[in-house]
């Protein structure tokens, strides 16, 4: 049986899981990750994002397969490292979380807009996070959030 | 000096939430734990005339009416919403029996095999069959409509809009006790109780229900729950094992509660100065298929009918329409937006054919602290809209802009709506409806326990509410404690709803808190009780619809900045100025971030959020077809809060949650109406609606 290997979060997994399975399914049900959320099962919402080879995806709509040779970071690898102190900081001094299902999608969405873009300008907020919903906040709390994350972590990213 | 009790502090639950560690209901698993699968009618009315069920693989179970030990009705206001269809159905997506077993691929397979045949009898789409109707007046409407030197009428209409909470409705039940013990995304763990008990026919101590971390609710996990949570019940005390049930995101969108879609009749009769002596409307809505909560939404409509204006003859009609759709429901605000945005834009238009200033001519008719409401009660709080409403057009510029887009070339525009909000339940409710209980205990090792059934769904209050006690007691915050509510353990104050869990719940916290420092004996367990007293002042007659609607009102203004695209008329709502009184914030931080969030759901309601059915089949169903605000679509939210403070509050604080959403749409249709130069009479106002407006050449 072909296997399929990846590293997770910094340690590496060989699953005999059928290829074609959802991998948040795989995350969430099989390994017992369950900081990706499923909001809308169909990469509408992004409260599934991962990041697969730094980039990020929605968990929710990727086959299994898609994942073979690949690195992926979810929330429960990323928490540990210092960027995201810097978020979860940033994140709390401006409200940015309020029931809190989208947050995780929105810490894995603002790891790779500042990784690509360590100053964003508000517009480049708004568009990096134009994939992800949430129903709470109206987004303005967030991108303050992003915006003082960039500050006090400068040169993190 | 003290600490300003509105100073923010961080959110108690952001850690676990921003780390993805909070646990919401799909994020449980149980040994052994089984899921369900709904199958639903797929036409709009008729009886059921056969259901075939193929042979069932052993472990999976069919449950339906018949499977129900006691009542097969959701306990609500009224008995008529079934908790499995039986015999007949009434809307496309009606639950007729779930398909609970181990593997969701194999149950998903079972329900593709279960046929259904119908006798299909003629559904009702058309607003014309009302199962409730309510009227109430105020001085002399007839006099003041005979005498009227002029009378305007118009009518206005909204649209559904879904929640669109990100998390999917759901529940985990298992057996415990001879019982059933659920563990839900709920806002209100007593109403699923309450429900539970009737439908089962158990004893108060067999129904146990737990609040699992909510991703999301804004009223559509106020009723709906307590119709899954039923069902679930009936399927756990069946087949005896933990069983899941979460739905997946078209079927939450296709059969859940959404905000009723209103039709609103305005008239006013004019004096010969321009001033409105009366004004006359019906509202309309649309039930759906049962009743459920639709009799107070219709109630709160109606009661915002004169909005912030004090209007002296009023006659408010209004019904509730069932049709053959999906049953509608709470969602923030509760009638109030449909109502807000009618007489908003009913001024706004007066004003207009009057050849009047629209700004002067609300103006002229603001509430003022000692006038009566529309139903004859006083506002007896001081009304701070005039000052609010000096720093709000500072603020957005609002005149110098509101002249330079007088221009039809600019396509920009600048609205602004003032509104209230009556906090808590409707007249006696609180009193003869809830009667809140709330229970404080003080351990030996003098940490305090809040013990209470409010639901922290993202507005805060397990932050508010520990900061309330701490700060009264001065201890430290740490020291307090506040767990999802399980009913177990906590008492029943109340369901989380219409904004009245600080300025209710937390006032009785905040009395119970002296009681307990008053006893305080270090060391010591102590446990202190409160219970909801009505206001002697407040009078209220349910059959007549007059008095003291509620015994307190929050104020909020909202001026809007839009461009709208002249080619594609997409608009771009690009600011919001928005300054509230909710009296005192317990915490500034949480008070904006619903202001953000609520005026976000206003923008979405006025321009984005459309949801249409088609002979009881609706058109958006997943987050592709209906479209709420994203980051990109968000306005730049400027807020700011005005202390006023109500003295029978904690620290002075009311209502804050639904004020955000009640009055959004009219300023942002205003402003629309002023970039495009075309009346605004229904909402959504989307591209294809403004495209209409626009080819069509009378305005």
């Amino acid at each position: 049986m072909k296997t399929i290997d990846f590293i997770l979060n910094g340690k590496p997994i060989r699953s005999e899981l059928s290829a074609d399975r959802r991998f948040l399914d795989v995350l969430r049900k099989e390994l017992g990750l369950t900081g990706a959320k499923e909001g809308c099962g169909e990469g509408e919402c992004g409260a599934c994002s991962v990041l697969l080879d730094g980039k990020i995806v929605q968990s929710c709509i990727l086959p299994l397969a898609s994942v073979d040779g690949k690195t992926v970071m979810t929330i429960e690898g990323y928490k540990k490292t210092k960027k995201f102190k810097a978020i979860e900081t940033a994140f709390l001094k401006e409200g940015a979380s309020q029931c809190g299902i989208c947050t995780p999608g929105m810490v894995m969405a603002t790891e790779y807009l500042l990784k690509n873009n360590p100053a964003p300008s508000y517009d480049e907020i708004r568009h990096g996070l134009s994939g992800n919903l949430c129903r709470c906040t109206g987004y303005n709390m967030i991108f303050n959030a992003i915006r003082r994350a960039a500050k006090e972590g400068e040169g993190l990213w | 000096m003290k600490r300003d009790i509105s100073k923010s502090i961080d959110n108690v639950e952001g850690r676990e939430k921003i780390s993805g560690e909070a646990i919401y209901t799909s994020d449980i698993t149980m040994e052994g734990m089984l899921y369900a699968k709904t199958i639903r009618s797929t036409i709009a009315k008729g009886r059921i005339r056969h259901i075939s069920i193929p042979s069932m693989p052993k472990g999976y179970y069919t449950v339906d009416a018949a499977d129900i030990p006691a009542e097969n009705y959701v306990h609500m206001l009224h008995e008529d919403w079934p908790v499995f269809a039986e015999n007949s159905v009434n809307h496309i997506g009606e639950p007729i029996m779930l398909i609970v077993g181990p593997d969701k691929e194999v149950i998903k397979d079972i329900v593709g095999d279960v046929k259904i045949t119908y006798d299909e009898q003629t559904p009702v789409f058309d607003l014309s069959d009302s199962h409730k109707a309510l009227e109430f007046t105020k001085g002399n409407p007839k006099h003041a409509f005979k005498k009227a030197h002029k009378i305007i009428t118009y009518d206005y209409e909204t649209s559904y809009q879904e929640q669109t909470y990100i998390e999917p409705q759901g529940f985990i039940g298992y057996p415990e006790n001879d019982g059933v013990t659920l563990i839900g995304s709920i806002q209100c763990p007593y109403y699923v109780k309450n429900a539970v008990k009737t439908t089962m026919g158990m004893d108060d101590d067999k129904v146990r229900v737990i609040q699992a971390a909510v991703g999301g609710a804004f009223g559509g996990k106020e009723e709906y729950p307590s119709l899954i949570g039923c069902q679930l019940a009936v399927a756990v005390a069946k087949v005896g094992k933990p069983i899941k049930l979460v739905f997946e995101r078209e079927e939450d969108m296709e059969v859940t509660t959404k905000r009723h879609p209103a039709k609103i009749h305005m008239e006013a009769a004019v004096d010969e100065t321009g001033h409105i002596r009366g004004i006359r409307s019906h509202i309309g809505i649309d039930g759906g298929a049962y009743m459920g909560l639709s009799q107070v939404v219709l109630s709160r409509g109606m009661l915002a009918v004169t909005n912030a204006y004090t209007i002296d003859h009023v006659n408010c009609k209004g019904d509730v329409y069932l049709t053959n759709t999906v049953p509608n429901g709470a969602f923030r605000g509760f009638g109030a937006p449909q109502m807000i945005f009618a007489i908003e834009m009913f001024i706004n238009h007066i004003a207009e054919d009057l050849g009047e200033n629209p700004l002067e001519y609300k103006m002229r008719h603001m509430a003022a602290q000692g006038d009566l409401t529309a139903t004859g009660g006083v506002f007896r709080d001081p009304i701070l809209l005039n000052e609010m409403l000096e720093t709000i057009m500072e603020d957005s510029a609002y005149h110098e802009k509101h002249k330079a887009y007088q221009d039809p070339d600019v396509f920009k525009g600048i609205g602004m709506s003032w509104f209230l909000h009556g906090c808590g339940f409707t007249g006696s409710g609180e009193q003869e409806k809830i009667r809140a209980r709330i229970r404080l205990k003080k351990d030996d090792k003098d940490d305090v326990h809040i013990l209470i059934a409010a639901v922290d769904m993202g507005q805060g209050p397990k932050t508010t509410m520990r900061k309330l006690v701490a700060s009264l007691l001065e201890i430290p915050i740490e020291n307090v404690h506040f767990k999802n509510p399980d009913t177990r353990y906590v008492t029943d104050s109340g369901p989380t709803v219409a904004s009245r869990t600080m300025m209710v719940v937390g006032g009785l916290v905040a009395r119970a808190t002296r009681k307990l420092s008053e006893q305080w004996v270090s060391g010591q367990e102590l446990v202190v009780e409160e219970s909801y007293r009505q206001p002697d002042y407040v009078k209220w007659d349910q059959d007549t619809m007059t008095g003291d609607a509620y015994p307190a009102y929050s104020w909020g203004i909202n001026v809007t900045e839009v461009a709208v695209d002249p080619n594609t008329y997409e608009v771009k709502v690009k600011d919001m100025w928005n300054i509230y009184d909710v009296g005192k914030a317990i915490d500034e931080r949480v008070v904006l971030g619903q202001a953000d969030g609520g005026q976000a759901q206003a923008v979405g309601y006025a321009t984005l959020e459309k949801m249409e059915h088609n002979a009881g089949k609706l058109l958006q169903k997943n987050l592709t077809d209906y479209i709420i605000p994203t980051a990109a679509d968000t306005p730049r939210m400027h807020n700011k809060l005005i202390d006023n403070p109500y003295p029978l509050g904690p620290y002075g604080a009311k209502g804050a949650g639904e004020l955000t959403l009640v009055g959004g749409a009219p300023s942002v249709a205003l402003a629309i109406e002023q970039a495009i130069g075309r009346r605004i009479y229904k909402i959504p106002a989307t591209p294809e609606h403004l495209m209409e407006l626009m080819n069509h050449e009378d305005h």
